[in-house]
């Protein structure tokens, strides 16, 4: 056995030790184990969850061998579960791997509290009344559903959970956290500490681009009434003012941290206070918290709290700063400088969590501190996802935006595609196989498929938009086929929600992602 | 239909796609229930890399109709790849990748011929690669993808009004993952940008300057590269580095740690030693998966034409949400690699070897270790040395008369290009217009535009 640190290596870059922890208690439950499922499963398994659990009724037929990798000659004729299930494991001896040989529709409909015990399911190729039931089910039982599905080549993936909070969202392009523009009296002090104008070529190259741009932007405040501009004509004013400011500071052209300066002057601006998107947290009902509450939401109580009182407005410091030139006892300092704010902050959330968690009757030292600095370093960029049930999208969607894609020439196939692949359930219920599922009767299919798709538009309230013939028939010659390069692509993006969903890392994505494999102009419908 | 009502088929799902006419497909499609043989029959695969992306792409490919295909891959497999690489086990630790993933999807899939192939891609001659139809890559470097794309345009050939000759042109589908990031594109040289065409979309990675190491390091990274560029070489002298020798990393890492607790500098750690040294990126299976697949179905459609392709670059980024974009570059007509390639005016004087030595100093060639190929003919090769032998009295001969005196022709040429400290082997298409061929000749003329 392979020590577990070395062979998950390049993934706990990614999502370090913690991450990890989640992956390995998750329990996976998987809805059929076609091409789409065991792909799915394959990069879990890979990954390290804790256990899996393959849910399908059928025998292994000669037609799998040629979409599905888990399952072999030698498997034909037996469990699609049972062959799926040993393959999967061969991957990975640390996940526990279990299958139960039984239809997933049975399994919803006469045993609904077999779901409770895992952490997620997975559930594929279901069609769509069996995910509307499945759906019910596993909200009732607060347990995260993802749906995927491959068809020709289209197919969808849909995360459906009641509420997924986040706290390290860890986005790749964002704001470094430094108040340039709103210096609290340690940083401004530093600052006062250093001689711009120092004789010391040395120093004077060595003196980060930080120092630089609050010392100036305090020097334009004091020649304009004490204020930073406002108006978007004295903040154009002050970009040119300001370049040629440090310009004119420059005593060599080699200064490297000048040219920081100049570049990273736009960091001026940063709007002060907290954005929409936090404030949209902080004023969600659920920040009013009672004794039911999650910690997460007892802890956005706390920051509501402090950004209003020790916070004056802004959010608890980050406290790390980007890498800059500079002398390295400069750097240092500033370092320590930004760290100190930001455990400050940090220590005044932390009482308030202690005293909420007082007042709603809970043991004041049942959150972390590790949570709740976590949640001081990240405030900035807590995200809180609500999905809604599968239900109200598909009986009540949001009209304006599906008018809007059917009509949108570069997404109108996704969007078409999402009406069609509801069009074919629609049509099976009706006449007991996919349209194009054999080869005879393709005319009579498509037309079928059409005036069921038509007649799904009207229910769905676009009764003026109409679907493109090409898409119709090219739904039709599809005849339900579950490809494997269209399955590994759902599977791949099916699994790598689950992974952001158990790791409650980065974001999962909201809505439905449709594929459009014919020129991969996909579409993400917020339905 | 051929057998499909009667008996079941294990290409049922392929079938509907390749059997059945459709509204948007390839101009070239023709629905054929012989789509499957012929693809066994005329069509090979090559698939470089058998690494995170490779593994999923033997697999893909194998169920996606093709029979014959190859893999090419140098390395050797490591624990770290067991995260994602699923053809491989613990107790395949050291073999060779591409032996190990051949041998696995071969067992797993009857009827799937993979021969493996393991050296450098530079290993191989032009030859091996024009055996393909099609070259799928799974790769993590840019010189490795500029390598093979360079090859699949040397096939390329233009008729008289510079127009790509279609039976030359030798599609690429290229891949690549970055954590939860990734690309797939389609390269149809001639047609469409090839990879240096937009190799601004791949920036060469920023290197921390010296004296910041040396002078004022700031963070842990600063730490572990002073010890690994500059301390190791002060203290070893004369010892190369090796970042696989496990005793050589903990030496780095432990003279980055007094390093820092000298400046006062906090974080590092063993783990981030290894990733700033090795440049490791991070890797997961979905991203990979997700992106072979993408590959793996251009690869089919491109192939039997049964529908429409990717117009020619898919990002895909899974950070927060998921973004997928689709864009249409478009070729850089003066492209040294893909176009119709360098003019390049000779006297017909010039002999072999001055037109060699001219290539050195060419602006936009700049290259040197020159072979020289002429419509199939070597004229001159560097390698290997019975052929060097044999093909170095061609060098005091004029070009003219080993081209067989025609006034305009192609030549291509393999050699290193770059500047001196960062060369790598590339081909290039040179076409040749002899000047006076009515042949006055002018010894000190050297050739070269
Ligand atoms: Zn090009």
């Amino acid at each position: 056995m392979a020590e577990p640190k070395t062979k998950y290596d390049r993934q706990l870059r990614i999502w370090g030790e913690q991450g990890q922890a989640a992956l390995e208690k998750a329990s996976i439950c998987l809805l059929n184990c076609g091409p789409t499922g065991s792909e799915t499963l394959k990069n879990l398994v890979l990954g390290g969850v804790g256990s899996i659990t393959v849910v399908d009724g059928c025998k292994v037929e000669v037609s799998d061998l040629g979409n599905n990798y888990f399952v072999d000659e030698s498997c034909v004729g037996q469990s699609k579960a049972k062959c799926v299930c040993t393959f999967l494991q061969e991957l990975n001896d640390a996940v526990k791997a279990k299958f139960i040989e039984e239809s997933p529709e049975a399994l919803i409909e006469t045993n609904p509290s077999f779901f409770s015990e895992f952490t997620l399911v997975v559930a594929t190729q279901l069609v769509e009344d069996t995910m509307v039931k499945l759906d019910r089910i596993c909200r009732d039982a607060n347990v995260m559903l993802v749906f995927a599905r491959s068809y020709g080549l289209t197919g969808l993936v849909r995360n459906s959970v009641k509420e997924h909070t986040v706290i390290e969202s860890k986005p790749d392009h964002f704001l470094d956290d430094l108040r340039l523009n709103n210096p609290w009296p340690q940083l401004r002090s530093f600052a006062e500490t250093i001689d711009l104008d120092t004789s010391d070529p040395v120093v004077h190259k060595h003196t980060p681009y930080v120092i630089i741009l609050v010392k100036l932007a305090e020097e334009w405040a004091k020649s304009h009434s004490g204020s930073l501009p406002s108006s978007r004509d004295e903040k154009k004013q002050f970009k040119v003012e300001d370049v040629e400011l440090i310009k004119a500071r420059m005593v060599a052209m080699d200064e490297d941290n000048y040219k920081e300066a100049m570049e990273a002057s736009f960091k001026l601006f940063a709007p002060r206070g907290i954005s929409s998107e936090v404030q949209k947290i902080i004023n969600d009902s659920c920040a009013e918290v009672d004794s039911g509450s999650s910690d997460f939401w007892v802890i956005v109580a706390a920051l509501k709290e402090f950004i209003a009182n020790e916070g004056e407005g802004e959010a608890p410091l980050e406290g790390s700063i980007p890498d800059m030139t500079s002398s390295t006892e400069l750097y240092v300092n500033l370092q320590k400088i930004y760290q100190a704010k930001a455990e400050a902050d940090f220590l005044a959330v932390e009482r308030r969590v202690r005293d909420i968690l007082k007042r709603i009757g809970r043991d004041p030292y049942s959150i972390t501190k590790a949570n709740i600095k976590s949640v001081c370093k990240n405030a900035r960029k807590l995200r809180v996802c609500r999905y809604r049930s599968i239900e109200d999208e598909f009986s009540t969607p949001v009209q304006a935006e599906l008018q809007k894609c059917l009509t949108d020439e570069e997404y109108s196939y996704a969007t078409g595609f999402y009406i069609l692949l509801r069009a074919v359930d629609r049509f099976a219920a009706n006449y007991n196989s996919f349209p194009g599922q054999f080869d005879s009767g393709m005319d009579e299919d498509i037309s079928r498929l059409k005036s069921i798709a038509v007649s799904l538009l009207g229910d769905v309230g676009c009764n003026g938009s109409s679907l493109i013939d090409d898409l119709i028939s090219e739904m039709c010659r599809y005849g339900a086929a579950e490809l494997h390069a269209v399955a590994a692509l759902i599977g791949g993006i099916a699994s790598q929600e689950v992974i952001k969903l158990i790791t409650r890392q980065f974001v999962p994505m909201r809505g439905t992602f449709i594929l459009n494999g014919i020129d991969h102009k996909s579409q993400l419908l917020l339905l | 239909m051929a057998n499909s009502a009667t008996q079941p088929s294990r290409t049922k799902d392929l079938e509907k796609l390749f059997h059945r006419p459709g509204p948007l497909v390839a101009a070239t499609f023709e629905a054929s229930s012989e789509m499957i043989n012929d693809l066994k029959e005329y069509v090979k695969v090559l698939v470089v890399g058998a690494g995170g992306l490779g593994c999923e792409l033997l697999k893909d490919l194998a169920l996606s109709g093709f029979s014959n295909l190859d893999v090419i891959d140098m390395d050797r497999i490591e624990v770290t790849n067991l995260n994602r690489q699923f053809l491989f086990r613990v107790e395949d630790v050291g073999k060779p990748k591409a032996e190990v993933a051949a041998k696995r999807v071969m067992e797993r899939i009857s009827g799937v011929n993979i021969t493996p192939h393991f050296c450098r891609i530079e290993d191989k001659p032009m030859e091996f690669y024009s055996d393909f139809s099609i070259i799928v890559l799974g790769l993590d470097s840019i010189e490795a993808r500029s390598f093979i794309n360079s090859v699949a345009c040397g096939f390329l050939e233009y008729d008289s009004d510079d127009n790509p000759v279609p039976e030359t042109v030798k599609p690429l589908v290229d891949g690549g993952t970055e954590g939860f990031k990734g690309h797939a594109r389609v390269i149809l040289p001639g047609i469409t940008p090839c990879f240096e065409c937009t190799i601004w979309l791949f920036p060469p990675q920023v290197k921390f300057p010296l004296c910041t190491l040396a002078e004022t390091p700031r963070t842990a990274a600063h730490c572990i590269e002073y010890a690994h560029l500059i301390k190791w070489d002060e203290v070893h002298s004369g010892k190369s580095f090796d970042p696989d020798d496990p005793d050589h990393m903990q030496w780095v890492y432990t003279e980055a740690v007094k390093r820092a607790e000298l400046f006062g500098i906090p974080g590092v750690t063993y783990s981030l030693t290894q990733g700033v040294v090795k440049n490791i990126i991070p890797a997961i299976a979905s991203t990979n998966a997700i992106i072979s697949a993408a590959c793996a179905l251009e690869t089919m459609k491109i192939i039997t034409g049964c529908s429409k392709t990717l117009s020619n670059y898919l990002t895909y980024n899974g950070v927060e949400g998921l973004h997928t974009k689709v864009t249409d570059f478009v070729r850089d007509k003066e492209c040294p690699v893909c176009g119709p390639g360098v003019l390049i005016e000779l006297d017909t004087s010039v002999t072999l070897r001055k037109f060699i030595d001219s290539l050195k100093d060419h602006p936009n060639l700049l290259l040197t270790r020159v072979s020289v190929r002429h419509r199939g003919t070597n004229l001159y090769m560097q390698a290997p040395p019975i052929l060097e032998e044999q093909t170095r009295p061609f060098l005091d001969q004029p070009l003219f008369e080993l081209m067989g005196k025609t006034r305009k022709d192609i030549v291509s040429v393999t050699g290193m290009a770059g500047k001196a400290d960062n060369k790598q082997s590339c081909s290039r298409k040179l076409r040749i217009v002899f000047k006076g061929a009515d042949g006055v000749a002018d010894m000190d003329t050297a050739g070269g535009a």
